[in-house]
């Protein structure tokens, strides 16, 4: 068991008041433990956790490019083992990283089965650079390249799932979480961490600069996110679908309106085909994954 | 001993020697033989790496920059298209200051697609921060193996470095290699011992992002570390010649350059083919003379100027081209006689594998002495 207590993703950096990275990097590091290397990809993430010359990271970290994590953590790995060393590697990247640029490195590394822990933060669009769309942003979302407008309502394509296209490199962990639910988001870590080769979490990491809510809101609409169907934490042991957060259903638009970069959504005029569109893909989640918990009837 | 063998398994065979601990490569044309060479040897046990075979030559980089900063003595090889996959990596191996060693079998640049030699590819990258070294042939290709190791991880230089040698002319050619044996190289190149690493026990920020306030000063740190590899290079090399005989501590050499009129500056094989075409003409009594730059980075600017002092004139040629400008390296060498009166021509030649014969170097030095220079050498007019 790592100690928890220890805090190796420190306070001081500059990320936004609420932002959901940050979190994610210091439940990450509390699962990950001191005996570890962290590789980040170019992004949000690197650009306020590390501004020479402060670091927020008390672990040994690095920082190559936007699309190499993967292939430097292989790096590592090799080194270290020839070494004879202990240190676990991870890498921390963004969505736009893995979804995007990092594809190629990143099939490269699970095929080699380096023995690795990939920790994707999904905030879902290129916020580093200004909220432009990436494999991660979901249907509909609004973003400055995929805008919406007078005949657009945004976001035109779906979510790449990318914990499947891993899973099919014969990852043996592969696992979705949540800031919402630390526990089980630490937990995770630790499991993958501890799995021998090369695992993968991706971590929903709310974003409230580039999604459009107060700080204070991060944790209620990670919650909502998964309480709507939109965001599923789950577990894939060997490829199989295993552990799933099962919970209380609530209607999608619930979560949508939260965020500005749905509004267009409801404002100036409710947008009910969008939405019942967005409810069916959140019902073929609940269908998919047996979500649903069911309330007795009073 | 004296082996006749092809260049790229001499190379390959020096690699091994060095005793790296992470290899990463992916093959390419006519880079491809060395790094068969060592997965052979990997799979024979004559070589105690991790050999990580990757998906592009971003990723052999990249790994390489992994294993480096972990701590480890790391190598690759690449060419043209496959170090241009590289560009973004090279630069970034630099500002980390990892001694990444790579070996660069010289090849042209498409399009047109080109596997034949030329030395756009390492020129293109003279801006990245890595040592370039250039071999003449396969004895000095393998011999600047072992001296960029030393170099690059003298803890006063840390930075990679490219070990340049021309694709198939040197890469497929056989010739008698002199090879140190690995009890000669183990004096000569004690292990790794990296300046700072990724380490658990100790840990430090890689590659961090700097504002205007702090860039300025790495790059400078960089350039003046490059600028430091000159006499770290000079040393390294002279070591080399007094254990083993042959001396590497002149960055720039001279071939019956003493009495010479007329000086032609290369690099790299073509200095073979030039050192015979200047034996004939000196048998006709003209005073010829060549200065090969075996290092191009860190640039031998005084050691240029001091070599070519007391010519009449100097004809440069260049195996790149700087499109819209003229050949890198001649550039370069009129910036080093800046203020000299002596007359500096450039002449573009042998791009694509076009050869270069003992005649065409007799036709520039008769351009030269009239003055006449500044071109693309050898045009085939009748395709214009």
């Amino acid at each position: 068991m790592v100690d928890k207590t220890l805090e190796l993703f420190d306070c001081g950096h500059r990320a936004c008041g609420g932002c959901g990275a940050a979190l994610a990097a210091r439940l990450v590091m509390k699962g990950a433990g001191k005996n570890t290397v962290v590789v980040s990809s170019t992004g949000c993430m690197e650009v306020f956790s590390t501004p020479y010359p402060e670091t927020a990271w008390k672990v040994p970290w690095i920082h190559s490019l936007f699309e190499n994590a993967s292939a430097v953590a292989s790096g590592i790995e090799a080194s270290l083992k020839k070494q004879g060393r202990t240190e676990k590697v991870i890498v921390m990247a963004g969505d736009g990283a893995t979804f995007d640029i990092g594809m190629i490195c990143i099939s490269g590394a699970f095929e080699r089965g380096h023995d690795f822990t990939y920790i994707c933060y999904d905030n879902e669009a290129y916020m580093n650079t200004g909220i432009q769309r990436s494999g991660a942003t979901p249907y509909d979302a609004s973003t400055t390249t995929s805008p919406a407008g007078s005949c657009s309502f945004g976001n035109k394509l779906q979510k790449k799932d990318m914990p499947q296209i891993i899973a099919a490199h014969g990852a043996p962990y592969v696992a979705t979480a949540s800031i919402a639910y630390p526990a089980d988001l630490m937990q995770k870590i630790e499991k993958a961490i501890n799995t021998k080769g090369p695992c993968y979490v991706q971590v929903h990491a709310p974003c409230c600069t580039g999604w459009g809510f107060e700080g204070e809101q991060t944790i209620a609409i990670a919650k909502l996110a998964i309480e709507t169907g939109l965001w599923v934490n789950y577990e894939m042991v060997d490829g199989k679908v295993g552990k799933v957060k099962k919970v209380v259903k609530k209607p999608v638009e619930e979560y949508l309106k939260t965020q500005k970069r749905f509004r267009h959504l409801f404002k100036p005029v409710r947008q009910d085909a969008e939405i019942a569109v967005i409810q069916a893909m959140a019902d073929k989640n609940f269908e998919k994954y047996g979500l649903e918990i069911k309330l007795k009837k009073e | 001993m004296l082996e006749i063998t092809e260049g790229s398994h001499a190379v390959a065979e020096a690699v091994r020697l060095c005793r790296p601990q992470v290899i990463s490569a992916y093959p390419i044309t006519p880079q491809t033989h060395i790094v068969e060479a060592l997965a052979d040897m990997v799979a024979n046990c004559q070589l105690d790496a991790d050999y990580i075979t990757v998906e592009n030559e971003l990723s052999a980089l990249s790994a390489c920059v992994g294993a480096s900063a972990a701590g480890s003595r790391v190598y690759s090889a690449t060419t043209s298209q496959g170090l241009a996959l590289m560009f973004e990596v090279c630069f970034n191996a630099a500002g980390m200051r990892l001694p990444i060693i790579m070996t660069i079998a010289n090849r042209a640049m498409g399009a047109p697609l080109s596997i034949w030699n030329d030395q756009q590819d390492s020129i293109s990258l003279r801006d990245s921060g890595w040592l370039q070294f250039y071999a003449e042939d396969n004895q000095e290709a393998t011999d600047l193996h072992f001296i960029a190791y030393k170099v690059c991880e003298d803890h006063s230089v840390l930075l990679p470095a490219m070990v340049c040698f021309d694709g198939f002319i040197l890469s497929h050619v056989y010739e008698p290699v002199d090879m140190l044996s690995q009890e000669d190289v183990d004096k000569y190149l004690p292990p790794f011992t990296p300046y700072q690493r990724l380490d658990a026990a100790d840990p430090i920020s890689f590659g961090m992002y700097a504002t205007p306030d702090y860039y300025h000063e790495f790059r400078y740190e960089i350039n003046n570390a490059a600028k430091r590899a000159k006499e770290v290079i000079q040393k390294a090399g002279k070591e080399f010649g007094t254990m083993f005989g042959r001396d590497y501590s002149a960055l720039v050499e001279g071939y019956r350059l003493d009495d010479a009129e007329t000086a032609i500056v290369a690099m790299g094989s073509i200095c073979g083919t030039i050192k015979d075409s200047i034996d004939e003409m000196r048998a006709e009594g003209k005073k010829v003379g060549l200065l090969k730059l075996r290092v191009f980075r860190p640039f031998p600017s005084e050691e240029i100027a001091q070599a070519l002092s007391k010519v009449k004139r100097v004809a440069v040629l260049d195996k790149n081209i700087s499109l819209g400008a003229k050949g890198a390296v001649v550039i370069e060498v009129r910036d080093a006689l800046y203020g000299s009166a002596t007359p500096v021509k450039g002449y573009v030649l042998g791009l694509g594998g076009r050869d270069v014969r003992k005649k065409d170097i007799k036709e520039i030095v008769s351009l030269v002495e009239k003055g006449v220079g500044d071109q693309f050498f050898g045009l085939r007019r009748e395709l214009l």
